[in-house]
């Protein structure tokens, strides 16, 4: 008999249908991926088998958990299976755990509920568990708190959590998604490594293909609340034979066609943007009332150099300081020293007043298409909010046919300017975002992780806009992203940072085909691949 | 997902004052601060008896068909005087609130897009000014300058700065962060500009919860020191001075205090419930959970 099946579940809340006819099954020891797009029902399936539905749901359906039950079982069987046999991951480490608690208390609180240990028992099982998961005490003491952790370290106790008494059947929902990929290829290897010890099944939720080939056995593909297709990961990843897999895995190895001729292909290229030996220290954190630690240097001596209409990736892993300097090229950030200069006007130490020039020449594309539009306002303030920086302010006439213009050429409709934000889903919104950052006409873009919080299908419709836009408009861009995935689309160069400073820079395939730096090999040794997982998938099948 | 989702309003919501309607203490509270405020605009054009008349033939009746409310040591009609009390008690609660929001609120943002020192001096003076009990200041303020209802209402609008300008901080820090505030920033907008335009818009809700709140206790305030004589001078009624009137005849007439203190309970209740109800229907989350 399998682990978990789940027969026929529908669902709907207050009415509205989430979920139709799923089945799927998972046997101890095996790797599920459940993968598809935001609102597909991942979550709420993830959910159902948790019987951690809102309130409103209603399942029907039969789903069987160790012979339980669940959608009959009572509360407090429920109780006594969630944290014991169930354990579950979740997605955003900073906010899955209390912080008021030490993370010892927080793994021993399951170990003691569910088995009525003593505090010191319970404390040592949650030691071994926190050892396990690679956090040992030696280092990590059970006194610490969540905030004094990073994020991969906070993902690990989360699973120590989940996997404190070595449960039957671990969900986890996204597990990755919040980490960069050198975290994510580790937190990776520690849940497959916890599925071979404890012969455990593991319901590995997400949206990338690259990380579900790499792990899964088997994956069920889910769109709108039905399932599309299922089956041994390596044949239905490879085969496709459902025109919606065939989607899914064309989109998230999406390149956009960039034709290779520069706005103007004869003259020499032109030095946009030229950053020299450029520092960012924070002031140290207060240890006295006089006396500080040492300032933390987030950008160390950086210089490189841009040309017009090309395309750089800016990659590292997160807290390298590459949104920092991000922050100091747009001049929103002041640098301890060094010098920037755009078009061949010096940006550091400049008045707001005298940057105004500079700002009409270069905007920005932020990560999270629902933070960076103030919700209040319609779409033609939000998009002409750029249009203060002209020495001119255009009347309202003007003002509507320039945002109509950036709109349309961002694939939205003009009469979009009427709405909301929260009219539009992700894609649209980072559409939004786009036509705000184009409306002066600028040089330059920088955009930080634009295409990160988005599905895989839409990533790849708002990478083409980026190309088509660098091809027609002749715009520069600065693409900051961890995802060497989207530095391979769209960039001609790549720029790898590390601790501070720019440790390789080169032609894009050159460094991420051949790394030379320590630093960049293991981004790239990290990144998720679709095609290599699947080719190491099909020799293991090949091989049993 | 990582996102805050207090700000952003969901498309299928029903219309505001469909929801409101349904929220209890949003629905009582705003039905008696309408008939309170009705109540004291219709005493502008209109009150059963003159209580610049005084019969003291009629003095210290019990309640009656002629004075449903009684009269008072006088003679004049209590049910006129509260209506006629009302309008002096809303007055100085809109000013003094009005003080405060229009001082506090500038202040508060200032410190939230400034930081630093600018921060750090408004806020200890902030501290300082919590320091002293309100009310006893509002007494020391009114003592010193002389008791009126202009001073009262000085002395309370003062008070209430360092409020507003706490909630507007607060609330403006935490919008500060959030990512549309760095594209206002990057498309060349100032401090002020981003402050009136992108803040504001966003701490209103804060805001008006806090007002209605400051407008209780206003109200209180204002009571408070019209029973020490200090607010609003005779022959202008007032509901605390009401009170102290009544305090010597509490044994041969208690309706003299009862009706006077009834209207202020009233009063602040309402607008106590107003504010629970108006948080309520302004934060998300707590919608949600009920």
């Amino acid at each position: 008999m399998s682990l978990l099946s789940i027969e026929n579940l529908s669902l709907d809340i207050a009415g509205t249908p989430i979920l139709k006819d799923v089945d799927l099954t998972i046997e101890p020891g095996e790797v599920l991926g459940l993968v598809g797009e935001s609102g597909s029902g991942k979550s709420m399936t993830a959910l159902t088998v948790m019987q951690l539905l809102p309130e409103a749901a209603r399942a029907r359906g039969q789903v069987t958990f160790n012979g339980i039950d669940i959608l009959k079982a009572p509360e407090e069987a429920m109780c006594r299976l969630r944290g014991d046999d169930l354990g579950m991951v979740f997605q955003e480490p900073m906010t899955a755990l209390n912080p008021v608690k030490t993370i010892g208390e927080q793994v021993a609180e399951g170990i003691r509920w569910h088995t009525g240990a003593s505090r010191a028992n319970a404390e040592d099982r949650a030691r071994a568990m926190l050892d396990r998961v690679g956090l040992p005490e030696a280092k990590f003491p059970l006194s610490r708190f969540p905030h004094q952790l990073s994020g991969g370290q906070r993902q690990r106790v989360v699973i120590a959590i989940a996997c404190a008494l070595n449960p039957k059947l671990l969900i986890a929902d996204e597990p990755t998604t919040a980490l960069d990929v050198v975290l994510q290829a580790q937190i990776l290897e520690l849940l497959r490594e916890l599925v071979v010890e404890n012969r455990m099944g593991l319901l590995l939720i997400s949206h990338d293909l690259a990380v579900v080939a790499d792990m899964a056995d088997r994956v069920t593909i889910l769109r709108h609340g039905e399932v599309m297709e299922s089956g041994p990961t390596a044949s239905v990843l490879t085969e496709q034979r459902h025109p919606y897999t065939r989607r899914l895995a064309e989109a998230s190895t999406h390149v956009p066609a960039r034709p290779h001729t520069p706005a103007s292909p004869n003259t020499e290229p032109t030095r946009l943007l030229e950053v020299s030996n450029i520092v960012k220290d924070y002031p140290g954190a207060r240890k006295g009332l006089f006396s500080r630690a040492k300032p933390f240097r987030a950008v160390d001596d950086v210089s490189f150099s841009l040309d017009t209409g090309h395309a750089v990736a800016l990659v590292g892993r997160s807290g390298c300081g590459k949104s920092t300097l991000a922050r100091m090229i747009l001049a929103l950030d002041t640098p301890t020293a060094g010098e920037i200069r755009l078009a061949g006007e010096n940006l550091a130490g400049k008045s707001q007043r005298e940057l105004r020039h500079a700002r009409r020449d270069m905007q920005v594309v932020f990560q999270d298409p629902y933070g960076s539009f103030n919700p209040r306002h319609r779409v033609e303030r939000l998009v002409a909010e750029p249009l203060h920086l002209l020495d001119e302010k255009p009347s309202a006439q003007n003002r509507r046919e320039r945002v109509a213009e950036a709109l349309h050429l961002v694939g939205l409709s003009p009469a979009d300017m009427e709405k909301f934000p929260h009219e539009f889903s992700g894609g649209q919104r980072q559409r939004i975002s786009i036509a705000r950052a184009i409306i002066t006409r600028p040089k330059l873009i920088v955009a930080d992780e634009p295409v990160s919080a988005l599905d895989v299908s839409i990533r790849a419709q708002v990478l083409d806009l980026f190309a088509d836009l660098n091809h027609r408009l002749g715009l520069t861009y600065l693409f900051i992203t961890h995802d060497l995935t989207v530095a391979r689309a769209i960039t001609d160069e790549v720029m790898v940072m590390h601790e501070g400073q720019i440790m390789e820079r080169g032609p894009t395939h050159a460094v991420l085909d051949a790394p030379r730096t320590e630093a960049a090999r293991a981004l790239v040794n990290a990144a998720p691949d679709l095609n290599q997982s699947l080719k190491k998938r099909r020799h293991l099948e090949a091989g049993k | 997902m990582s996102i805050d989702p207090t700000l952003h309003e969901n498309p299928d919501e029903p219309h505001f004052l469909k929801t409101a309607l349904t929220d209890r203490s949003f629905a009582i509270g705003s039905c008696i601060t309408l008939l309170i405020a009705a109540m004291a605009l219709l005493s502008f054009l209109w009150t059963p008896y003159d209580i610049t008349v005084l019969t003291v033939a009629d003095k210290l009746q019990g309640l009656s068909l002629a004075h449903p409310f009684g009269t008072d040591h006088l003679g004049r009609d209590i049910l006129s005087m509260i209506m006629i009390g009302a309008r002096n008690s809303i007055a100085v609660a809109i000013v003094a609130v009005g003080i405060g929001m229009g001082v506090g609120v500038p202040l508060g943002c200032w410190a939230a897009a400034r930081g630093g020192l600018v921060d750090e001096v408004l806020m200890r003076f902030n501290d300082l000014v919590f320091a002293f009990p309100a009310l006893l200041s509002a007494i020391m303020i009114t003592a010193i300058f002389g008791p009126g209802a202009v001073n009262a209402i000085i002395a309370i609008g003062i008070f209430n700065v360092p409020v507003f300008a706490r909630v507007a901080r607060a609330g403006a820090l935490s919008v500060w962060p959030r990512e549309f505030i760095l594209a206002a920033r990057a498309a060349g907008k100032g401090k002020f500009l981003i402050s009136v335009e992108h803040i504001l818009p966003n701490i209103v809700a804060l805001l008006l919860v806090q007002g209605t709140i400051q407008f209780a206790l206003g109200i209180l305030a204002e009571a408070g020191l019209s029973y020490l004589g200090l607010g609003a001078q005779p022959p202008m009624p007032s509901w605390g001075r009401m009170l102290f009137e009544a305090q010597t005849r509490m044994i041969v007439a208690p309706h003299l205090a009862l009706f006077p203190g009834l209207a202020i309970v009233v009063t602040v209740l309402g607008l106590n419930l107003l504010g629970d109800g108006l948080r309520d229907l302004l934060d998300p989350r707590l919608r949600r959970e009920r």
